[in-house]
């Protein structure tokens, strides 16, 4: 073992070595290290370069708060992960990590050169290096930009783990498992509630767990914790470790973040990774604590330099020194403690540096125990050494004054510049803070949730206080509960209470101009950037921020926010609180996406409805497109077909003898009762009232805005009852038009609606032999024309089954759609396939339906149309019942814009060279002119016709009906089309197969 | 995720049974033939956009089916009331005095 380990000291179990590798070094840590706990152990300092300048850093926090140390870890194949906080990762056997932004050594990177060009990369330099010239761009910004943004590498493989998703309802949710959170559990838990503690860190206790020598209720705090934790699991209590509450929403919905399986050597097979919990509780505990804030001075960001309480819960958690030789710089009571943890366990003091002047007696004597220098009212101005700090160069201060500078040597230099309330959460309540002058800092006020706020989360600093708080933020939660709870005294010895002060940069005798002191170690700001952002004219701290990307990275400012506040109030001359922070936005901490999306991944992120029919389609073949929610056979390949061969096929098929459709995904409404003809005559264009029963008709619908909403065709099956049909996508949301009207509008309408979609299956018969593949089959009707005439809807029995048939073509062929319940649509379809087969009958896919439709000129709203379309611009006056005196939409039909010229109008349109054109193709009337061109419309619908021997294509065109013969021109990248505008019907346009 | 009261179902239910239904109590005039073009524009796409209490409509669409009316708080998000389709707009002071 490393001499860094302590043996037998700390949380780790010194009996289990795990080996781990970084950056290809094989090391060994102990069951309960984390990354950076273990690197430590080896005398590891050096864990990473920064973003910016590639300045080598080590690791300056324990938690997750973590700047700097950011790795890339490896689980496997398709595992790396970039961007975990080596202050977070727990040591597992075989973890493979690497360092990053480093090229091509974490000790050597030639990215360190931005280090020098300062200058670029200053305040702002987003908006001010990369302006100009604009050729720059791209070959020399944007290449760069690339080069050196983001934070690590992406993973470029497909995430194979699972992630799984709960939902939690209880009394009182804890969030935060140190002092103060216990406390408030063990109350609340006695009261019968139901509780739930949360904490992020492997275990519970917070800060106990780095503070062994605190007693409570006269055991040690180790003691104290085992205990407590065993009387919460007694009580019922739900315990839930490394669980991060990453947002806290509405009306006390919290999400929670829990890690299962990333500390563990060999992971259950199909275990989840992560699981994300949707807490909603009727009470919220926030006991959160609170952050260190660094120091901000030159050099405050090299390795070796890290916070004074991460040192102390290296070294009382893990059992590691994380130095030989270590100075102290501080304006809070606590760095103190770290310090003479550190002395007792064998690391040199090499002097305690306070900015303070006036420092309780106790402190100084309990330093002179020790033989501890303490240099009072001292700032510090520069540190030494490349990869690893060698020495601090410190200055007396007095008044403006900056005296003589001397230099100590060291290893490790440990800060503190105070504590900063951890009140992210309590920020995404919208809860306001108020800033508390004495303390520097920003303390909960107005709250917006059902919540209370514990402990250091407050600003209350050492256990007796946080303890006694914890107790009464449990005793409010179980009085808003209704409950009742006794208050319970928690009494501490070896308490460690203190205070500090807060500052700007701290004073220097060189010239500020070239201090690299830094802010915002993650982004890489300095507390110049920040002056000169505000000399530069921001003003507001959200300006400050963006300009500078003070708290813009991943760790949204949980060191930096309230130093950066500080400096930019201090350039402002303003107080803080004028000056404002800025906004915390969940998550709390980084959090992947699989969590997020849970088992919404894959096949189960939207369900797929498919149709009776569909196995069928599967067994022969079909290839499938998605519709909507729906999978529908798209064609039929036969064995060497291509898409195109096979829907060349199908459509000569359908034209020539019979085609078969599963129409089943047909949106289907009914709509009954005494005032149904009335409702329809409101919601559609077209007049109801004189359809009679057993005909159908071509519906439009429009939204009151007077564009086309859906179409359909409407049989009326009784004077009171309207079987209508929806587009396969429009279904839901013309049901839920129709509900609106009726519900709101006109409540005093006697009818009833109701979805049928799923109960019935819906077979489409095309085709001039349809009449006689279908007779065989149908029982109770007569199907010659005269007596089934086209748009006719009846009753009737199909191969023995209760069946709806309507006569109608969506392909200009005789048509027939039979519909029959659902169950039965697969016995359906086998029988007409039966009796058609000595008819060549020939299945067909979505593809050939489009197909067939656009020879007729049929349109498919949402294709052809995009919600700006009129009746009129679609040329569907035809549909409109002009004498009705009002409809859904009607008055809009008169609106100066929907009547006036130069409306696109869907029209037909063939190329002169016979190419296809591409749907989506732009249009312009003069291919000469200069860029960019004025585009008069757009191609909505192309495909190859089999039937006419050429493409086909509809387009909306700028006043497009009066253009009839004109010739516009579709410019392409390889060439630009000239297409002459047409009718949109292209195939039979008198109908005449219609009426066979 | 918000919580909302149905006043049908008599029920507060999680947000996502709901569906948002635009804004509340603009009623469809009788005979829209007889609106001026100002006049059916501002029907069609002049709404509040209020900055604090908004009177709105919501479905609770994977519920009952029913629409209903909601007095929210634009700022807070929070929801002062519901009430059924058809009623008038509620006396909020009694809520507002209880929210604060
Ligand atoms: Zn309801």
């Amino acid at each position: 073992m490393s001499r860094y380990r302590i043996t037998g000291r700390g949380r780790v179990d010194h009996g289990a070595t795990v080996s781990f590798t970084f950056d290809g070094k094989t090391y060994q840590g102990l069951r309960g290290d984390t990354v950076a706990s273990a690197l430590l152990a080896n005398g590891v300092h050096l864990m990473g370069r920064s973003f910016k300048y590639h300045r080598p850093r080590g690791v300056v926090t324990a938690g997750s708060e973590e700047p700097n140390a950011l790795i890339g870890t490896t689980r496997g194949p398709g595992r790396f992960e970039p961007n975990t906080r080596a202050t977070v990762q727990e040591l597992r056997k075989g973890l493979v990590t690497e360092s990053q932004n480093k090229w091509p050594r974490l000790s050597f990177d030639l990215g360190a050169i931005n280090d020098r060009a300062y200058m670029l990369f200053s305040a702002g330099f987003y908006y001010k290096t990369f302006m100009w010239p604009k050729s720059f761009w791209d070959k020399v910004y944007e290449p760069f930009i690339r080069n050196a943004a983001g934070l690590g590498k992406s993973p470029t493989e497909v995430d194979p783990d699972r992630y799984a998703s709960r939902n939690l309802h209880t009394d009182l949710l804890i969030v935060g498992g140190g002092a103060a959170g216990i406390a408030a559990a063990l109350v609340a838990a006695r009261s019968g509630a139901r509780v739930v503690l949360v904490d992020e860190n492997p275990e519970m206790g917070g800060a106990l767990l780095s503070d062994p020598a605190v007693k409570i209720e006269g055991q040690g705090a180790w003691a104290w914790l085992d205990d407590k934790l065993s009387e919460l699991r007694a009580l019922g209590v739900r315990l839930m470790t490394r669980t991060t509450a990453i947002g806290y929403y509405h009306q006390n919905f919290v999400a929670l973040c829990e890690r299962l399986t990333d500390h563990l050597d060999t992971p259950p097979a199909n275990a989840p990774r992560e699981r994300m919990w949707h807490v909603r509780a009727n009470q919220v505990v926030l006991a959160q604590g609170a952050l260190e804030k660094p120091l901000v001075y030159d050099g405050n960001d090299r390795p070796g330099v890290m916070l004074a309480g991460a040192a102390q819960t290296y070294l009382n958690r893990y059992g590691v020194r994380v130095g030989d030789n270590v100075a102290v710089l501080t304006s809070h009571d606590s760095a103190y403690h770290a310090a003479f943890d550190l002395a007792d366990a064998g690391s040199r003091i090499a002097a305690v540096i306070d900015t303070r002047r006036d420092i309780r007696t106790d402190l100084l004597d309990a330093a002179k125990q020790r033989g501890i220098e303490v240099l009072r009212g001292h700032s510090a101005t520069g540190t030494k050494g490349r990869l690893r700090i060698k020495s601090v160069r410190v200055n007396p201060v007095q008044g403006d004054k900056v005296g003589a500078s001397r230099e100590i040597s060291c290893d490790a230099l440990l800060m503190s510049g105070g504590w900063t309330p951890s009140l992210h959460l309590f920020s995404h309540t919208k809860g306001s803070l108020s800033w508390d002058a004495d303390s520097n800092t920003f303390l909960p006020d107005r709250k917006t949730e059902a919540c209370h706020i514990a402990g250091a989360g407050r600003g209350l600093w050492g256990y007796a206080a946080v303890l006694e708080d914890g107790v009464k933020a449990g005793l409010a939660a179980v009085e808003a509960l209704s409950r009742t709870a006794q208050p319970r005294d928690l009494p501490v010895e070896n308490d460690r209470p203190g205070t500090g002060v807060s500052h700007t940069e701290l004073p220097t005798d060189r010239s500020p101009g070239k201090a690299k002191a830094f802010v915002d170690y993650q982004n890489d700001v300095t507390a110049k950037d920040l002056r000169l952002a505000v000399r530069e004219g921001m003003r507001s701290i959200e300006h400050v921020k963006r300009y500078t990307t003070n708290g813009m990275a991943t760790d949204q400012g949980k060191m930096s926010n309230i130093n950066g506040l500080m400096i930019a109030a201090d350039a402002l001359a303003k107080q803080p609180p004028q000056v404002g922070l800025t906004t915390f936005r969940p998550p709390y901490t980084p959090t992947s996406f699989g969590a997020f999306a849970g088992y919404l991944r894959g096949e189960t992120f939207q369900l797929t409805r498919k149709t009776p029919i569909d196995p069928w389609a599967e067994a022969h073949g079909a290839v499938f497109e998605p519709v909507a929610q729906w999978r529908r056979a798209w064609y039929f390949p036969k064995a060497g077909e291509d898409m195109h061969a096979a829907v060349a096929r199908e459509c000569r098929a359908t034209r020539a003898s019979a085609g078969i459709f599963d129409a089943s995904t047909l949106g289907k409404i009914e709509v009954a009762g005494p005032d149904a003809v009335e409702f329809m005559n409101r919601m559609y264009t077209n007049p109801w009232t004189r359809l009679a029963a057993g005909r159908c008709r071509y519906g439009l619908l429009l939204g009151e805005d007077g564009f086309i909403r859906d179409d359909g065709v409407i049989g009326r099956l009784s004077d009171d009852l309207f079987h209508v049909t929806t587009t396969t996508g429009g279904a839901a949301r013309v049901l839920n038009m129709m509900e609106d009207y009726l519900q709101t509008e006109w409540p005093d309408l006697n009818v009833w609606l109701t979805s049928t979609t799923e109960q019935w299956a819906t077979v489409a018969l095309n085709g001039p032999n349809a009449r006689k593949v279908l007779e065989p089959l149908v029982e109770g009707l007569d199907l010659s024309d005269d007596r089934f005439p086209h748009m006719s809807v009846a009753e009737c029995t199909v191969a023995g089954l209760p069946a709806r048939l309507f006569r109608l073509s969506f392909t200009g062929e005789l048509g027939f759609e039979i519909n029959v319940p659902a169950r039965h649509g697969l016995k359906l379809w086998e029988a007409l396939m039966e009796s058609g087969r000595a008819h060549d009958i020939c299945p067909y896919g979505t593809e050939t339906m489009h197909v067939l439709r656009a020879e007729k000129g049929y349109i498919i709203v949402g294709q052809d149309t995009d919600g700006t379309v009129t009746p009129q611009d679609a040329g569907l006056t035809w549909a409109i019942g002009q004498k009705k005196p009002d409809f859904v939409g009607k008055r809009s039909l008169s609106r100066p814009d929907i009547v006036g010229k130069g409306r696109k109008q869907l029209v037909g349109l063939l190329t002169e060279d016979g190419s296809q054109l591409e749907e989506g193709a732009q249009i312009v009337l003069d291919p000469h002119q200069s860029l960019p061109m004025k585009m008069v419309g757009h191609v909505t619908s192309s495909y190859a016709s089999a039937t006419l021997g050429h493409p086909i294509a509809m387009a909306v065109i700028e006043g497009g009906h009066d253009r009839m013969g004109e010739v516009v021109h579709v410019p392409m990248p390889d060439g630009v089309r000239r297409a002459r505008v047409t009718s949109t019907v292209f195939y039979d346009p008198e109908g005449a197969r219609l009426k066979a | 995720m918000l919580l909302i009261h149905c006043p049908y179902c008599e029920e507060t239910l999680p947000e996502a049974e709901f569906a948002y239904a635009g804004e509340a109590h603009i009623a469809r005039p009788a005979d829209p033939s007889t609106l001026s073009d100002e006049e059916w524009r501002d029907f069609l796409f002049i709404r509040t956009n209020a900055r604090g209490t908004h009177f709105e409509r919501w479905r609770h669409i994977h519920g009952c089916g029913r629409f209903f009316n909601a007095a929210r708080d634009t700022v807070s998000d929070r929801f002062l009331t519901t009430y059924k389709a058809g009623k008038a707009r509620p006396d909020l002071s009694a809520v507002k005095e209880a929210a604060e």
